[in-house]
């Protein structure tokens, strides 16, 4: 990977290029060559992981700059060397010229770098102005001046456009205000750079919209706003500048006018798709068979995390579900399962009329969900692997009804061996396996319990390579016997490796399902990147 | 950010519910705002203890001969002054989510050490430092462990209470009265009201401590940065607030008024004994629960908890005007006026999006 050094400053003008705000044509803007951040050859390790290497970054007056990368690429390491929460290595760091090491979150605040999490990090139980005041409340004699704090925060909302009472409790307002308050505190002092991450994650179109009109007022004010977001139309949208990452590298920085989406988003997964169509993919498993739907979702939504979807689901398929971090993947295997409750639509079983609406009717009607969150949703450390395995089993028995020693013993046994999982000891603790292994005994937790549908919601992650071709067999071969798997995952060629259908997700939408015949990771590449979405849409099956 | 251009939003945007007076909206009539105004649902559950205090008193001047004396309400504040500067420092505590169990032994080690350092020929004025010295580093050595070891709050402090109650009996076994001049007047001390009332100096020491705790806060950083920490403490700590400095500081605080409490209960009974104040700590929880404050912090208000060791108080009053109900009815009283606010709370909590 060659390391991209920063173009000269003076070729691309930064600022208003695609501005669709009226820009103000007076005002002292602020010289749009000298970058108010820059990042230069930082390199972070952990341990013996380098999480960033010799990675660069320019922020401008005035200038919305998008962070791209898919997880893991870097960007919140970034974003933490930049706001003093992490160290850097090797690097520098100079803001308005002069080079900067912050120690504290507290340092960086101080010299007008500001962040905004995705979380709200605010106290809902004090007003929006405490909220935005706290820690720097005007004072009289000493004491709290609350009229003059209150005047202070109305004036800031009225600067940022937003109607909001200052005198309100915070956690009255919806997660969107919230979200738009905490913007106001960044900004109400002297904020240079915005840092905004992952701010729309859980706001509706308005909301969003509304955020944008915040971030146009600040631009043109000469703030320089860092954006992270998975979504590419709203970073298409409000994004001046773009730098993208990948595993921890710089790619480039660039204008966004003028990069289409396909090619940022081979930047961001980083191969050449012509070398990925060369791939040799083993055919898909037979067409299974129709007849009644094992599964049927129809208008399955829930706000803020997946738009009205339906899909059937039939024994003996392999459903792959391809799409980009944040795209609703995750949210639809949720919904499925019932793990979430759904606001709108219904799944149905077997077309009984019987409605899903917890994970405990799902494991009665003989669905399984293996969580992506392997350490927070799945593994139970301090247990062994027998115990790991047997939980869901188990539980679907119910707890007066223990599953004889004999079973036990045969059953963990029987998976052990099925598995390959190592070492091959029932009464090793979990905490002792590889990623891989623990991976393993997740997988044979819900085959114990014999399920009709199988929902594997990135089961590959960050385990090798030996053992993700094991899971892809394995999952494979409990088609071929009759079971219908939901196989989820960010790597495309698994998906298109293991699946009869496939179903495109983006910006939680499914924008595509079509039956998985020769289909190509660059065809699914541009059905991401929007380019051929219309004519995927009427190839519904 | 002298160009950014300022319009204001059209109708749609996101807007919260308008607070009664708010600086944006329109000037208001004074009896157009009296006439509209809803209490903020902050205040409820302080206007439920206040109306519940109210309508008990109204109840038991109905009910008895000379309830209704406004001496009745005086030595209400009197017997309970320690109680109410308890849980002051207790209000603290919880509004930032914790609890402290130490502070009941905590007044009997201050009553011991009062007793004993003035048998032992102190002057008082030492003994009152003395005494409130030694409350306020048990309170704040809890208070480190807990932030700086977090280790949990019950955990911390019930070492303490033991600790606290251990030495009590280190110092003294057998209950040593207290002779001193000083304290002996300083216990008789009153104000003379109009109407032949008079007014106990400890009710007005305790009335303060309330009114100087109200002001911390409401008006300092100190005590906005306490609320903080209970609506959200990685939030504080994200927004840069003092959030080891006021974590310590409420144990502190609250050991501080322990004492103080201590010093309080050995006026009123003019002794120390290892064994007084057994269970006080739960009271002074009882006091604060009824006076509204969330036990997961964040809201309330010390005029709240001191209504609510009022209530405690006329529940006493009311069964030793009474007569003929036995004494643990104060109990089941006070048990099921607990149940019923945490109950309530939880349901206000619960409306919360």
């Amino acid at each position: 990977m060659t390391q991209t050094d920063v173009p000269p400053a003076t070729d691309d003008v930064p600022g208003q290029a695609t501005d669709d705000g009226p820009t103000p044509a007076t005002g002292p803007q602020p010289d749009p060559g000298t970058p108010v951040v820059e990042m230069r050859d930082i390199s972070i390790t952990f341990g013996a992981v380098a999480a960033l290497s010799g990675v660069s970054l320019r922020l401008f007056p005035g200038e919305v700059h998008a962070l791209m990368g898919e997880n893991g690429a870097g960007k919140s390491t970034l974003i933490k060397a930049l706001t003093g929460v992490y160290t850097i290595d090797s690097g520098t760091i100079l803001v308005g010229g002069r080079e900067q090491d912050f120690a504290t979150p507290a340092a960086a605040q101080g010299a007008g770098i500001s962040t905004v999490y995705q979380e709200v990090n605010l106290v809902p139980n004090l007003t929006v102005a405490e909220n935005m005041m706290l820690g720097r409340e005007p004072r009289r004699f000493g004491m709290i001046d609350h009229r003059a704090m209150n005047r202070q925060a109305a004036a800031t909302l009225e600067r940022l456009g937003l109607d909001v009472a200052p005198g309100s409790v915070l956690g009255d307002h919806p997660i969107a205000v919230q979200q738009l308050v905490a913007i106001a505190r960044a900004v109400d002092v002297e904020a240079r750079v915005l840092i905004l991450d992952e701010p729309t994650s859980s706001l509706d179109s308005d909301e969003v919209a509304k955020l944008f009109e915040v971030m146009r007022r600040l631009r043109e004010a000469g703030v320089a706003i860092v954006f992270v977001s998975h979504f590419l139309d709203q970073v298409y949208e409000i994004s001046d500048r773009m730098t993208i990452l990948r595993n921890g590298r710089l790619v480039e920085e660039r204008m966004v006018a003028g990069t289409t989406q396909l090619e940022l988003v081979q930047r961001m997964i980083g191969r050449d798709l012509e070398v990925l169509d060369q791939l040799d993919r083993e055919p898909a498993s037979a067409a299974p068979t129709r007849g009644t739907p094992l599964l049927t979702a129809v208008g399955l939504g829930r706000k803020g995390s997946l738009e009205a979807t339906d899909l059937e689901l039939y024994d003996g398929e392999v459903i792959g579900v391809a799409g980009l971090l944040g795209s609703g993947r995750t949210e639809l295997a949720r919904l499925l399962f019932g793990a979430d409750s759904a606001d709108t639509g219904s799944v149905e079983v077997r077309a009984s009329r019987r409605r899903l609406r917890s994970p405990r009717h799902a494991i009665d009607r003989k669905i399984a969900f293996s969580s992506e969150d392997r350490k927070g949703e799945g593994v139970i450390a301090d247990l062994t692997v027998a115990d790991n395995m047997l939980l869901a089993l188990q539980a679907s028995r119910g707890w007066l009804r223990p599953i004889p020693q004999a079973t036990r013993t045969r059953l963990v046994a029987d998976y052990i061996e099925a598995l390959d999982i190592r070492p091959a000891d029932p009464n090793a603790l979990m905490r002792h396996l590889s990623g891989g292994n623990q991976q393993k005994v997740l997988l044979a937790r819900w085959l114990v319990t014999e399920p009709d549908l199988l929902i594997l919601d990135e089961p590959t992650r960050g385990i090798d390579i030996g053992a993700k071709t094991q899971i892809q067999a394995l999952v494979a071969d409990l088609a071929a016997k009759g079971m219908s798997v939901v196989f989820i995952s960010a790597e495309l060629e698994e998906v298109l490796r293991l699946s009869d259908r496939l179903v495109v997700m983006r910006d939680r939408r499914k924008i595509a399902e079509r039956p998985n015949d020769g289909v190509s990771v660059s065809d699914v590449l541009e059905i991401i990147a929007g380019e051929a979405r219309s004519e995927e849409e009427t190839a519904h099956v | 950010m002298s160009t950014a251009t300022v319009t204001r939003p059209g109708p749609g945007g996101p807007s919260g519910p308008a607070a009664p007076g708010s600086p944006s909206g329109r000037p208001r009539s004074a009896w157009e705002r009296v006439r509209t105004y809803t209490p903020s649902s902050r205040y409820l559950p302080v206007i439920t203890t206040a109306a519940l205090f109210v309508g008990m008193f109204s109840v038991g001047g109905a009910r008895y001969e000379g309830f209704a004396d406004p001496q009745v309400f005086l030595s209400l504040l009197l017997d309970n002054s320690f109680l109410i500067v308890l849980a002051v420092g207790m209000t603290f505590v919880i509004l930032t989510g914790g609890i402290d169990l130490s502070v009941g032994s905590n007044v009997a080690l201050s009553t011991v050490i009062a007793a004993k350092t003035l048998e032992m020929g102190w002057s008082p004025y030492l003994t009152v430092v003395a005494v409130l010295v030694t409350g306020t580093v048990l309170g704040t050595a809890m208070g480190l462990l807990i932030h700086y070891f977090d280790i949990q709050p019950f955990i911390a402090t019930l070492a303490g209470m033991f600790l606290a109650r251990g030495l009590c009996y280190l110092i003294s076994v057998d209950s040593i009265p207290i002779s001193d001049e000083t304290f002996q007047t300083w216990a008789f001390a009153s104000v003379d009201l109009p109407g032949g009332y008079y007014v106990g100096w400890t009710s007005i020491v305790a009335l303060a401590t309330v009114a100087i705790a109200a002001l911390v806060l409401a008006r300092t950083r100190f005590g906005r940065t306490v609320y903080a920490i209970g609506g959200n403490e990685s939030s504080a700590l994200l927004m840069g607030l003092r959030v080891a400095s006021t974590k310590v500081g409420v144990y502190a605080i609250s050991g501080f008024c322990a004492a103080f409490a201590g010093l309080l209960f050995a006026l009123y009974t003019l002794s120390g004994y290892s064994l007084n104040a057994v269970g006080m700590e739960l009271d002074a929880i009882a006091a604060v629960v009824i006076g509204g404050t969330l036990l997961t912090g964040g809201r309330g208000f010390v005029i709240g908890s001191l209504l609510g060791v009022l209530v405690l108080g006329v529940i006493q009053t009311f069964i030793s005007f009474d007569g003929t109900l036995s004494s643990w009815w104060t109990r089941i009283s006070i048990g099921l006026l607990v149940l019923v606010f945490v109950v309530v709370q939880r349901f206000m909590t619960r409306r919360q999006p």
